[in-house]
């Protein structure tokens, strides 16, 4: 039963990948991350990290996304990637790359052997568990990303205004 | 229960679609969303070892790594929109000023 939830899952977040990366229109591929960042909200259900589910349709779904459509609305009239690509043949090449990058991907990860197993005692990964380590062991990159955010935030104002 | 071999495993074949997707697009907008999948693969990928190593530090990490993406997507789009303001066009092949 988990097995079959995880398969139909990922399957709609491959495709859902697919669909972003071969849709011309880039609308279509901001919808299509949609759905895919929500099967992966789903993923971090199964695996115990709720808050982390939550945290992503949040901030991933709701709010990143919505600055990528509304980025798309303000910047592409119409159609784009028109016209014939004039290095058609180099980006050919990203397939037996990405392929080649697969494999060694899965060679690093068939290595890589310890950990407690999949018998572990499950963590928590409510908000209590997170809290607790993110307010003591990583107390100063917490901080440190609210000074990172401030920065971003005053970056982007910058790189906004109308005369730069 | 799921075996976390799985998870890593979709967790690397979403990374590879999002090279594969910054390599193949031409829209900057598309490349960065194709950014944001390998993230979310690598994410996926913390979570699942995370749970194999039994503790929540893997989870603590995902949060610093959203975060850092919230960071980056607000000051890319507004690079983005400057260029645009400057070019009035859309594609990463224009944009060659900078390269060696």
């Amino acid at each position: 039963m988990a097995h079959a939830a995880f398969f139909v899952v990922a399957a709609i977040a491959v495709v859902a990948a697919l669909g972003l990366v071969l849709r011309r229109n880039a609308i279509h591929g901001a919808l299509f991350l949609v759905v895919n960042l929500g099967a992966i909200a789903v993923l971090y259900q199964t695996l115990g990290a709720e808050f982390l589910a939550w945290a992503q349709v949040i901030v991933y779904a709701g709010a990143i996304m919505v600055l990528f459509v509304f980025a798309i609305m303000v910047l592409i009239p119409g159609k784009e990637e028109t016209g014939p690509d004039p290095r058609r043949a180099w980006r050919l090449l990203a397939l037996p790359a990405g392929a080649l990058l697969f494999l060694q991907l899965i060679f690093v990860v068939r290595g890589a052997r310890g950990g407690a197993g999949s018998g572990a005692p499950s963590v928590g990964g409510g908000v209590e568990s997170i809290a607790g380590l993110l307010f003591t062991r990583y107390l100063f990159p917490f901080e440190l990303t609210s000074v990172l955010l401030l920065a971003a935030m005053v970056g982007a104002l910058l790189l906004a205004r109308r005369r730069v | 229960m799921v075996p976390e071999s799985y998870y890593v495993g979709l967790s690397a074949i979403l990374f590879t679609i999002g090279v594969v997707g910054v390599v193949i697009r031409r829209n900057p907008l598309v490349m960065f969303m194709s950014i944001e999948l390998m993230l979310n693969a690598a994410n996926l990928a913390l979570v699942a070892f995370g749970r194999r190593v039994g503790n929540a530090d893997g989870q603590a990490v995902v949060f610093f790594v959203m975060a850092v993406a919230a960071a980056e997507v607000a000051v890319g789009l507004a690079i983005i929109v400057a260029i645009f303001r400057l070019r009035r066009r859309l594609s990463v092949d224009d944009l060659s000023l900078m390269r060696w």
